[in-house]
């Protein structure tokens, strides 16, 4: 029998025993396990120093999820910190505030596996299953409508430019030109288009017609009875680099340029009639892979950050902020030289927490990534598990990763113990 | 005195705009406006995503490949159910599933258990070494799961857990239960001193005033704790994609093997992420009070 409860030592074993147990066997033993496997090779036998280490250091593949890592830290805690901090700003102005943090914390509560799913279907390439393409194309085309005649290019004589298709061979007055264009579907012809026939130029003008010159067992080059104009073809007349003449093919792809009295021009078909509909950006491709997974990283964390940067807000004495307003200080000034200062213990403590979480982000790469871009948004999290468990096979080195990711994090370790020790005392 | 003070700030609106005159309120209430204008685009913007993928799980597979979700709304008839029924009724989707369910209720039990019974220790008994334990718990808030993969792997390999439920759950446990003894001793710690002496006084055993004086005050740090662990094990896809096998996979492992034809089975993964989501939007939207606290106390992991 203890003489003072709660003042005996051997009252807590059984109260901590559970815990200790399952903390020891499976978290601190692995961690002592992993740096030793650190140092040994793939079979687990063979002692090998540092060099899974310098491995790691030389792989390119591990270089690019360093790379991606890097560009992860430098710019998403610090955005979704600054967005965050506006945000939790402005919801203190309206009266929904708290529908619209629930809104943006829901995906904090989804995994990130589904969030990964809801934003691979977002940036889905096909502008007919992509939300974010389907938006870029509608806008697009309000402002440059699509081509006519996309993908058509004249059969032969002319040389595709920046500007469009230009005539080999100069013309002058009283020429005819044929222009036969193919590489275009004759079902996609628009329903006005008439019969293409041989126009005549007469005195001082220059006439021609653009047809679509791909009928079956008709001549290349030459007119025959079932092959129509196309209506709507822009046609230039160029004179030394400069346009003197512009003009569109009719119904029946005929088109003439009245006034051409003096020398020579080149016929140029401009390439707007041609140009491939606009299909939206590649966001899944190896170039925008990386900036597209943070975009949807910044979805799920910007909620937390409100929360949490609301909590602090709500904790600044509102005196100080009125005393500010009393001195004649504008609303921007307020937030600059007041909330900021006075938040600034919370906006750390909030970016600390973002930093730890991209350092060890995997899902979100290991779902919106396709397989063949995943080389391009590789993550040390994502190398790790690839390396010991997919297709590497090497747990050697896959130890070694996780070290290093350890070291990555030992920072945060020590500032969460500081900042709790300076809390208690 | 203190009452005069609250009038006063309550009269002075939130914004802070001091009563000048018309033309500065008026371009307060138009900034205002503007301010929620702004918010309610931001909102849009995170719930078009969601909704995206909700009417996606609602339309068959031809429909999907055909024309974006968007265009439900000039073509509601092509809205079913078939996806879901076509899921529920596949055994490898269901079961995993269940699974889920089957990981992460005793996860989540284990883990409140012992997370509180250890921050009792920490919190009301005195023993040498308590200062170490509590920084060391404080120290792997933010332990990355990857240093123990590998050796629980071949731990779990050696004793016939590897590619098991008990196995998937153990992990779990353990690497929740720093944050759960963080939370939980840091809510323990705030109760009164009085009630735990005079507990003592009576001569109640530490495991009396365990079960009859702490618990029922910590309540709502372990109702928040229940539905953060909760969440969190349902949500996970690293664990479980290392320590389950094919029987005892989650539905994020489950789901994974589909993620390759993206574009043509839009239909079957927006419906299993939908499947797999159900729960923690239910548990979110009944609970968020409890979550967020969760989530805010846990900031560090």
């Amino acid at each position: 029998m203890d003489a003072a409860p709660g003042r005996s030592p051997r009252q807590a074993i059984p109260f901590l025993l559970p815990a200790l147990v399952v903390l020891a066997a499976l978290v601190l033993y692995p961690l002592v396990f992993s740096l030793i496997r650190s140092f040994f090779d793939a079979s687990g036998e063979q002692f090998v120093g540092l060099r899974n280490y310098v491995d790691t250091f030389t792989d390119p593949r591990t270089l690019t999820a360093f790379r991606n890592n890097v560009i992860w830290v430098v710019v998403a805690p610090a955005a979704v910190t600054g967005i965050g901090l506006v945000l939790a700003v402005l919801t203190e102005r309206i009266r929904w505030a708290t529908a619209f943090r629930l809104v943006l914390f829901m995906p904090m509560a989804i995994s990130l596996f589904a969030s990964g799913i809801i934003f691979r279907l977002v940036y889905e390439e096909a502008p007919n299953q992509g939300v974010v393409n389907a938006v870029l194309v509608g806008v697009h085309d309000v402002f440059s409508p699509s081509s006519n005649y996309p993908g058509a290019r004249p059969r032969d004589g002319y040389t595709a430019t920046e500007a469009g298709f230009t005539a080999n061979a100069p013309a002058r007055a009283g020429d005819t030109i044929m222009v036969p264009l193919v590489g275009f579907s004759p079902q996609q012809v628009p329903a006005p288009a008439l019969p293409a026939s041989v126009p005549q130029a007469g005195q001082g003008e220059l006439r021609g017609v653009v047809w679509l010159d791909v009928s079956v067992g008709g001549k290349a080059g030459r007119i025959d009875p079932t092959e129509r104009g196309l209506p709507g073809v822009a046609v230039e007349a160029v004179r030394d680099g400069q346009v003197v003449a512009r003009t569109t093919t009719g119904d029946d792809g005929r088109f003439t340029f009245p006034d051409l009295t003096r020398g020579e021009v080149v016929v140029r078909l401009p390439s707007s009639s041609f140009t491939l509909p606009f299909r939206g950006l590649t966001w899944l491709g190896p170039s925008l892979i990386t900036p597209v997974i943070i975009s949807s990283w910044i979805w799920i964390m910007t909620g937390f950050a409100i929360t949490f940067i609301a909590a602090g807000l709500s904790a600044i004495p509102r005196d100080a902020l009125e005393a500010a307003r009393v001195d004649g200080a504008t609303e921007w000034q307020v937030f600059r030289r007041v909330t900021i200062p006075l938040l600034s213990p919370v906006l750390l403590v909030v970016f600390v927490t973002l930093v730890i979480n991209v350092l060890k982000i995997f899902e979100l790469v290991f779902v919106i990534a396709p397989g063949s871009v995943q080389s391009e948004a590789n993550v040390l999290a994502l190398q790790m598990w690839q390396v010991s468990f997919g297709t590497g096979g090497d747990q050697g080195a896959g130890s070694a990763l996780a070290v290093i990711l350890f070291l990555l994090v030992a920072p945060a370790m020590l500032f969460n113990i500081r900042r709790f020790r300076r809390e208690r005392s | 005195m203190t009452l005069v003070a609250d009038e006063v700030r309550i009269e002075v609106p939130v914004s802070g705009a001091p009563r000048r005159g018309v033309l500065s309120r008026l371009a307060s209430r138009l900034g205002n406006g503007f301010v929620q204008l702004v918010l309610a685009l931001v909102a849009l913007f995170w719930l078009v995503p969601v909704f995206g993928l909700l009417i996606a799980s609602l339309r068959d597979e031809s429909a999907n490949t055909a024309s974006g979700w968007w265009t439900v709304f000039t073509k509601p008839t092509e809205l079913t159910l078939a996806n879901y029924a076509e899921l529920v009724a596949n055994r490898t989707v269901w079961q995993s599933f269940l699974n889920t369910f089957y990981i992460a209720v005793p996860a989540t039990i284990l883990v409140v258990v012992m997370a509180a019974l250890a921050s009792y220790a920490l919190s009301w008994i005195e023993f040498p070494g308590r200062e170490g334990l509590t920084v060391l718990v404080v120290g792997l808030l933010v332990m990355p799961i990857q240093v123990a993969l590998i050796p629980v792997a071949k731990l779990f390999g050696a004793i016939g857990l590897f590619g098991t439920i008990t196995g998937v759950v153990l992990f779990h446990v353990a690497f929740g239960l720093p944050f759960a003894i963080f939370l939980l001793r840091n809510f323990f710690t705030g109760i009164p001193r009085d009630l735990i002496e005079a507990a003592r006084m009576d001569g109640a055993t530490e495991w009396v005033i365990f079960k009859r004086v702490v618990l029922p005050v910590a309540k709502p740090a372990i109702a928040s704790l229940t539905i953060f662990q909760f969440l969190w094990v349902w949500n996970d896809l690293l664990v479980a994609l290392v320590f389950a096998d094919q029987d005892s996979a989650p539905i994020t492992v489950a789901l994974r093997a589909q993620l390759r034809q993206f574009g043509t089975n839009i239909d079957t993964l927006a419906t299993g992420a939908f499947l797999s989501m159900i729960v923690p939007l239910a548990v979110f939207l009944v609970f968020q009070k409890y979550f967020v606290q969760g989530v805010l106390a846990g900031s560090t992991k």
